[in-house]
């Protein structure tokens, strides 16, 4: 892992206004807003896998979407090896998205989903080559999709080319979505939960490729998950999100072993256990995420916390640096 | 490309299979085809032309003479052989309402793609405009814009103003249909794979929504075909259409005003009648088999297909 | 004096008629018991059988599917031999059921306290106040204001919709309780509000449950005795600590080892980027299932016997120990086992 940094994000708002009714308009009311991604700032360094938990309506897949342009931002910066990532095409130093697009990929969450059901692996996989103009000729193209295809452990390739997604199975599919994120050899990848929905022993597989693509390439990964277990093995630092903010990041096992943030170690705290034999003190918050509309003043947690003060009620912490690369936006964290 | 070529035959394989044991199907398309196949080759199918008089034995022609071994549909008020007249009316009635639905369905779907795909204003706009020409009943409109066209001495044959007609005005039930499944087409998440690519508007309608409706499109297409049929005959009826091209509907158009029902000359009327009914149910009932079976979301979920997938939704909060 | 158990499920086969003539075994030779007050895990992945078993005590196959063989015991009644209109009686009275779709099991356009009273008056002849009565009671143990029972399912959150579920399966005080995958689509702090409810309702109203998912976590929390499935069999099935502990099938015990455990992982992220354990290949389809032992393609430590003969289920426990630890594998020396 070198110190380079692949991806620097700076004070990312993702805001989305609510649509308004007539009589809102008509009362020049200031459209209510979803606050998805709230002032998000973080780093990855190259062949660093930095793992983005937390439950949904976090906002962790809309800062996925943003980096890739599937959603505007409101403000903010994004930092792509080291250059700036223009929103609107106008900045004549910063890289257009188109570029940036060529070296971040996404891996979605649903692999049936994500896939085309009317086309075969073929397409399907060379749909990035496709969409840049980037194969020459049909030889090329399929040559391309091959190798991608064997990369990611469909061998002997040929026999997948003519395929449609639902004649494979869930794990297999997924390949399929890493083959084609593969095939332009993007130095960044945004993987959205990538093994929600299969199987557990085909998760593994799938998460033991990831791995074997970063040894091999370098890729480094965002990868976004709910699923605490997944993470531990896999991300070399984790982070972690509620409404629309980080509230803890550091190295993966610091945080795992000594978390800061009271909403951390409730989810830690809760994620079930395969020991039987466990006796823990779970703290289960009351009550659900509220909604990212309206926020409550000062701390966003404090409404649900269990060790609220009242200075949490009035100011809202940033995340203040702790040991050993940890950060907790946490008035009381030490 | 060989691909291309051997993915189709296999698709076409697969269609057949199951297209092949739907009775109903089997009929519509049966109906469908022996019409078109009629319209085709109507000069070997009838010993004369339409305009033909056929005179008995003393020169006179035989008018409302019933069905015989002369004219197995009987002759019309001059002595001109049904028979014959029906089978070139094919012609016309199927090549009117053929084309009538093809721009129709054509119309239709251009509106339904862009309305459905760009949203917003795009979206509101061609929707009012389907709106209005929703609400306006459809037959009275047609019937004052071919009456007005045709005075207008334009120079259009009477067949391509009906089919014009039609054509413009059929459209919005199409394009309502077809926009709301854009609208989910394009939700969809492979949709937003390839935006994550960088796939512009044009190429993710050429190769996801596109491939998406085209089943629909065609299942709509049939039924839109046999409803144009309808109106063409309907207008022809009430003696819009072209008397020296007469379809089925200038038939009876014809059969009303020279008293064959009067005169009893059932075989003037009903033939004209029948055929339209026997496309018309051709196309309803080959339209409605074709849209089951092309049917998106019924060839995608092949239960044998993959057992291994976990159907959880992980919707967190819902 | 041993308890009789609750539900005693025995030998149970159910086969699906597939759409080219070809007959799937979901199930074959199924049996485990639940004694009361307990709660019992079925555990294992997609197209393991465990929705089927469910169904199949419920009768609630569907047109294309039928027990072949196999007694299911209810409070000593088989409830195969009885008539559909017997059989009624007992599904929501005496066993209720919920499921993983909170969306998909209640009416979107019926208030929800609605639904609920209806469950209530289909199966008792009560009068509608008493009904109502119940409602707020129902609402009121899991956790919902009784206030909302005017509300429609979208009004509610997915952790309410879920609880509203539970309150609609407890309407009639069964005794048994299946839940399939409840908490599988719900966040973690949601998913465990609804687990401490069940485990609440559990101790309050003595209920016996029946917890089907492919979380070993949350088996492990929830379950006194678990039952491994694999291709439609049992492949072992014993008291949680035993399983969990000591596992004795290979499935099982890889199963363990390729589930992410936080423990584990908080060691192993020391050592950051170490693969996880994998079982290679996938589930068998049902229609195509491999002779001898289900699991032998995938298995490490297959041998010859084991893909021509199905292996019968032995006992693993220690001798003089009570309890009882099955397992279905030939390289196992365990006790024949008479009754099961």
């Amino acid at each position: 892992m070198s110190t380079e940094l692949i991806l620097e994000v700076n004070q990312l708002y993702t805001l989305f206004p609510m649509r308004q009714s007539m009589m809102d308009l008509l009362r020049h009311r200031t459209p209510e807003v979803v606050r998805a991604v709230d002032g998000v700032s973080f780093w990855l360094q190259k062949g660093e896998v930095l793992a983005l938990v937390g439950e949904s309506g976090c906002g962790k897949t809309t800062i996925a979407r943003t980096l890739i342009g599937l959603e505007n931002s409101t403000s903010g910066e994004i930092l792509f090896k080291g250059q700036r990532v223009s929103v609107n095409g106008k900045d004549k130093q910063a890289i257009s998205l188109k570029q940036l697009r060529q070296r971040v990929q996404v891996v979605f969450q649903d692999p049936y989903e994500s896939l085309n059901p009317r086309a075969t692996i073929l397409d399907i996989v060379a749909e990035p080559l496709d969409v840049n103009g980037l194969a020459k000729d049909s030889r090329e193209r399929v040559a391309h999709v091959k190798i991608a295809l064997e990369e990611v452990g469909l061998r002997p390739a040929e026999d997948y080319l003519l395929r449609y997604p639902h004649e494979l199975s869930g794990g297999q599919r997924q390949r399929v979505v890493i083959a084609g994120a593969m095939v332009l050899e993007p130095e960044l990848l945004l993987a959205d939960e990538p093994v929600s929905m299969l199987d557990v022993s085909i998760r593994a597989e799938i998460l033991n490729l990831l791995n074997a693509l970063r040894r091999s390439r370098g890729i480094s990964i965002l990868f976004i998950t709910h699923d605490l277990g997944t993470v531990g093995h896999f991300a070399d630092r984790l982070a972690v999100m509620y409404l629309g903010r980080i509230v803890e990041i550091g190295p993966t096992a610091e945080v795992l072993k000594n978390p800061q943030h009271p909403y951390t170690k409730a989810l830690l705290s809760v994620v079930p256990m395969p020991n039987p034999n466990l006796r823990r003190k779970m703290v289960i918050l009351s009550g659900e995420t509220p909604n990212p509309i309206n926020l409550p003043p000062g701390c966003r947690f404090h409404p649900r916390c269990p060790m609220v003060k009242e200075a949490c009620k009035v100011s809202d912490p940033p995340l203040i640096a702790l040991e050993h690369a940890h950060q907790a936006a946490c008035l009381q964290a030490t | 490309m060989n691909e291309s070529w051997v993915l189709f035959k296999r698709n076409l394989r697969n269609f057949w299979r199951i297209f092949s044991h739907n009775k109903l199907g089997l009929l519509g398309a049966f109906l469908v085809f022996t019409a078109i196949f009629v319209a085709v080759f109507a000069p070997l199918l009838t010993p004369y032309a339409p305009t033909d008089i056929i005179r008995d034995a003393n020169g006179r022609g035989m008018t409302f003479a019933p069905p015989s071994a002369h004219g197995p549909l009987g002759t019309d008020d001059a002595g001109r052989d049904i028979w014959s007249q029906l089978v070139y009316g094919a012609r016309i009635s199927l090549t009117v309402g053929f084309l009538a639905g093809f721009m129709a369905m054509f119309v239709g779907s251009l509106f339904g793609i862009m309305a459905g795909y760009f949203s917003g204003r795009v979206d509101n706009v061609l929707m009012r405009i389907t709106d209005v020409l929703l609400v306006i009943p459809d037959l009275p409109l047609m019937l004052i814009l071919v009456a007005t066209l045709r005075q207008m001495d334009l120079r259009i044959s009477p067949l391509s103003v009906l089919i014009v007609v039609i054509g413009l005005l059929y459209w919005t039930s199409t394009a309502r249909l077809i926009r709301s499944q854009v609208l989910t087409i394009k939700e969809r998440q492979f949709v937003d794979r390839a935006r994550a690519f960088g796939a512009g508007h044009w190429y993710i309608i050429r190769k996801h929504i596109l491939p998406q409706i085209m089943p629909l499109i065609v299942a709509n297409t049939v039924l839109i075909l046999s409803t144009a049929i309808l109106i063409e005959s309907g207008l022809a009826f009430l003696g819009l259409g072209d008397p020296t091209k007469p379809s089925w509907g200038t038939m009876l158009n014809f059969a009303f005003d020279r008293n064959a029902v009067t005169n009893g000359a059932w075989w003037f009327y009903l033939p004209p009648g029948l055929a339209i009914v026997w496309v018309t149910l051709g196309c309803v009932l080959l339209g409605n088999v074709l849209e089951e079976l092309l049917n998106p979301r019924l060839t995608e979920h092949h239960l044998e297909g993959d057992q291994n997938m976990i159907a959880i939704k992980r919707k967190g909060a819902e | 004096m041993t308890i009789q158990p609750l539900l005693s499920v025995r030998h149970l086969t159910t086969e699906f008629q597939l759409a080219n003539h070809q007959v799937a075994r979901a199930l074959e030779n199924v049996s485990f018991d639940v004694r009361p007050g307990q709660t019992l895990g079925l555990v294992g992945e997609s197209g393991c059988g465990k929705t089927t078993t469910l169904m199949s005590v419920m009768r609630l196959l569907p047109a294309s599917g039928r027990i072949t063989e196999g007694n299911i015991y209810f409070k000593g009644t088989d409830l195969l031999t009885l008539s559909e209109r017997d059989m009624r009686a007992f599904r929501w009275k005496e066993i209720a059921i919920i499921f993983q779709g909170s969306m998909n099991a209640l009416n979107p356009v019926m208030k929800v306290g609605d639904q609920i009273s209806e469950a209530i008056l289909l199966h008792n002849q009560t009068e509608r106040e008493a009904a109502e009565q119940r409602v707020g009671e129902l609402l009121e143990m899991v956790g919902i204001q009784r206030l909302r029972r005017n509300q429609y399912p979208f009004q509610y959150s997915g952790g309410m919709r879920q609880r509203a579920m539970i309150a609609m399966a407890l309407a009639c005080s069964p005794a048994l309780l299946f839940a399939d995958e409840p908490t599988t689509a719900l966040d973690v702090m949601i998913q465990a509000q609804v687990l401490e409810l069940l485990k609440q309702i559990q101790i309050n109203l003595g209920l016996t449950i029946v917890l089907v998912t492919h979380d070993l976590g949350v088996i492990a929390e929830m379950c006194d005795e678990v039952v491994v499935m694999y291709g439609g069999k049992v492949a072992e099935y014993g008291p949680a600590e035993l399983i969990y502990n000591q596992p004795q099938h290979p499935y099982t015990q890889r199963l363990l080892k390729a589930f992410p455990d936080l423990n584990r992982a908080t060691e192993a992220a020391d050592s950051a980027g170490q693969d996880l354990v994998t079982i290679p290949g996938s589930p068998p389809r049902l229609n195509a299932l491999p002779p001898g032992c289900r699991f032998n393609p995938r298995c490490q430590e297959s041998v010859d016997i084991c893909t021509q003969f199905a292996p019968d289920l032995v006992n693993m426990a220690a001798p003089g120990s009570s309890a009882r630890h099955l397992a279905a594998c030939h390289l196992l020396n365990g006790m024949k086992i008479e009754d099961l």
